[in-house]
């Protein structure tokens, strides 16, 4: 093999070129970051313009309405918050005990492998085959009714492999060299975990939880599967009273409605009004998602001052 | 009180000296010196990875207050033999141990002994300074918390300080023990890692390669931190560098390809091999 001799004017136009290649992959990335982001603008400064004159702060403190005038969210949003409440209650510690176990504690074999492979695949099974999954099971088999439990059980369900796989890569981030410092010093393999492991990790399990709850907030498939209402004029019972023992749990056992359903109802009507509500609706879902990643970023800004590697 | 298992041994000791000072009349001084008291030390250990064996029937011994080093080419064994006094193997998959390590006379592998109060006899420093992303205050504090050690924060307070002190990082860190460890040096880092081992205030300190990632100055600095400690701590070490093992071990070890090949005084190893594949590594035939 020989070197191809070359004049200094060759290598600079080699150069050249190679610059202008940098300048074109620039110019195509920031077209593409266009058409994502004002295909977004648009659509939301759409649906802002519609709902604007709907968005009053009485939208938010009535209940639906055969009058689209009079129509507000309140069961919507708080069938929303106590359903996201329920999920994240359900999915946060088994997705994070069951990411832990895999990637901690679970001998390496084929078993585990298989285990992987299907978390992984669950993560893109199509959120009806939940519904379904969960009309059988939690409606009917376990009698729980088309209630808040069911709906909060089904949606944890939907994001649990969002969450473990989140939890053990957030955790397969973490150098296996401070397992072994805090095992030099006689730290159990529990010790290590609670005190090591999972605090390290939590900024990234966080930010998996957030991903999930962002796509079940949305969700309106699995929650029509397993029979939530589209018309529903009462609040579920409130969880504190001022009776003995304060807290109550009834509300889990409410029929309800959610945001994305809610919508979903006012843009089948005919009347062109209930479009306007459906707008309005849609934008205080996209803020309530918005304000969830807002509070995460804040809790993993926080967790991560703590941390310094 | 000498055991009959260590007494044993430190006859087998001593035949080993006498065979290494064949070479000529004039023995250096070391050889002559009584061995202090056995602290371990590893009967026929064989060890494997799945169907590798990385060290094959190791019998040595480590003596109290001692700095023993263990040299020899990558691959040798050396840092899986380190690891073997504390355990530390046992989170490896597929790792097999066979023969004894005895620690004051007591097999490590007893099914009735608690890994995790060995390791806090046994402490270790490794390769790579890994203080835990926390304050460096949090990070001494963390042994002594873990094992219920102290009673009050005063307490606590004064192990972090003693220890820090030890380690010769006090000074350099009094007024900043609530900043995160990590933001340390590496030297410094490495320092406080010791001083987190020794917290626990183990009997043994093990020590892979402490040095490899550190400048020269800093390498100094520990070198002679580990001379100090040695007064107070048994010090097993791994080296890769032979001008350390020189310059602080009593008695250094020389692995070859999973074999101890000879272990005995510093001074006898590198000056007076006596096998020619020692005096091949030391001299920089190989390796």
């Amino acid at each position: 093999m020989t070197y191809v001799a070359q004049t200094p004017e060759q290598i600079r136009g080699l150069i050249a070129k190679a610059k202008r290649w940098d300048v074109i992959f620039v110019a195509l990335g920031i077209i593409a970051l266009g058409i994502g982001l004002l295909t977004f603008v648009a659509l939301f400064l759409d649906m802002l313009i519609d709902g604007w004159a709907r968005l009053r702060p009485e939208f938010f403190t009535q209940f639906p309405s055969r009058r689209a005038g009079q129509a507000g969210i309140l069961s919507a949003w708080v069938g929303t918050t106590l359903v996201m409440l329920v999920t994240a209650a359900v999915a946060v510690p088994l997705g994070v005990a069951a990411g832990v176990y895999l990637e901690e504690y679970a001998p390496k074999n084929w078993v585990t492998d298989i285990i992987e492979i299907n978390i992984t695949n669950l993560a893109g099974v199509p959120s009806i085959v939940y519904g379904l999954l969960a009309l059988g099971l939690f409606v009917y088999a376990f009698g729980l009714g088309q209630s808040i439990r069911t709906a909060g059980l089904t949606l944890a369900l939907l994001i649990l492999p969002v969450v473990i796989v989140a939890t053990r890569e957030a955790i397969r981030s973490i150098p296996g060299m401070i397992r072994e410092g805090a095992y030099a010093v006689g730290a159990t393999k529990w010790q290590t975990t609670k005190d090591h492991i999972i605090p390290y990790s939590l900024p990234g399990i966080l930010t998996g939880v957030i991903i999930g709850m962002s796509r079940a907030i949305g969700e309106t498939a699995p929650i029509i599967t397993i029979g939530a209402l589209t018309f529903i004029a009462f609040l579920p019972p409130s969880p504190v009273s001022m009776d003995f023992p304060f807290l109550s749990f009834e509300w889990l056992k409410a029929p309800f409605t959610v945001m994305p359903i809610q919508m979903f109802n006012w843009t089948s009507r005919p009347d062109e009004a209930f479009h306007a509500n459906a707008a309005a609706a849609g934008t205080i879902l996209v803020f309530m998602t918005l304000a969830m990643n807002g509070l995460a970023i804040w809790l993993r800004y926080r967790l991560r001052k703590n941390i310094k590697w | 009180m000498v055991t009959a298992m260590e007494a044993r041994t430190q006859t087998t000791t001593h035949a080993t000296m006498l065979g290494s000072a064949r070479s000529g009349a004039i023995a250096p001084a070391v050889s002559d010196a009584p061995s202090p008291p056995l602290k371990a030390e590893s009967r026929n250990l064989s060890f494997h990875y799945g169907k590798f064996q990385a060290l094959k029937s190791i019998s040595m011994p480590v003596h109290e207050y001692q700095v023993t080093a263990l040299i020899g080419p990558s691959g040798c064994g050396k840092s899986t033999f380190l690891r073997c006094f504390n355990r530390m193997n046992d989170t490896v998959a597929g790792a097999r141990v066979t023969g004894t390590i005895a620690i004051d006379g007591k097999d490590i592998h007893d099914p009735g002994l608690d890994v995790v109060l060995l390791r806090a006899q046994v402490g270790m420093v490794f390769q790579k300074p890994n203080p835990f992303p926390k304050s460096i205050f949090e990070n001494v504090a963390y042994g002594p918390r873990l094992h219920g050690m102290t009673r009050s924060n005063a307490d606590l307070d004064q192990i972090v300080e003693s220890s820090l002190r030890r380690a010769g990082l006090w000074e350099e860190v009094k007024d900043r023990l609530d900043a995160p460890g990590t933001g340390l040096s590496g030297g410094q880092q490495q320092r406080l890692c010791i001083a987190r081992a020794i917290a626990v205030s183990p009997a043994v300190i093990l020590m892979d390669e402490p040095c490899s990632a550190l400048d020269p100055i800093a390498t100094g600095i520990i070198e002679n931190l580990i001379t100090e400690l040695s007064r107070n701590y048994t010090i097993v070490i791994v080296t890769h560098n032979m001008q350390q093992a020189a310059r602080v071990a009593d008695r250094t070890a020389f692995f070859h390809l999973g074999n101890l090949v000879e272990v005995g005084p510093t001074a006898d190893v590198f000056t007076k091999p006596k096998e020619t594949r020692t005096e091949d590594y030391i001299t920089g035939r190989f390796g």
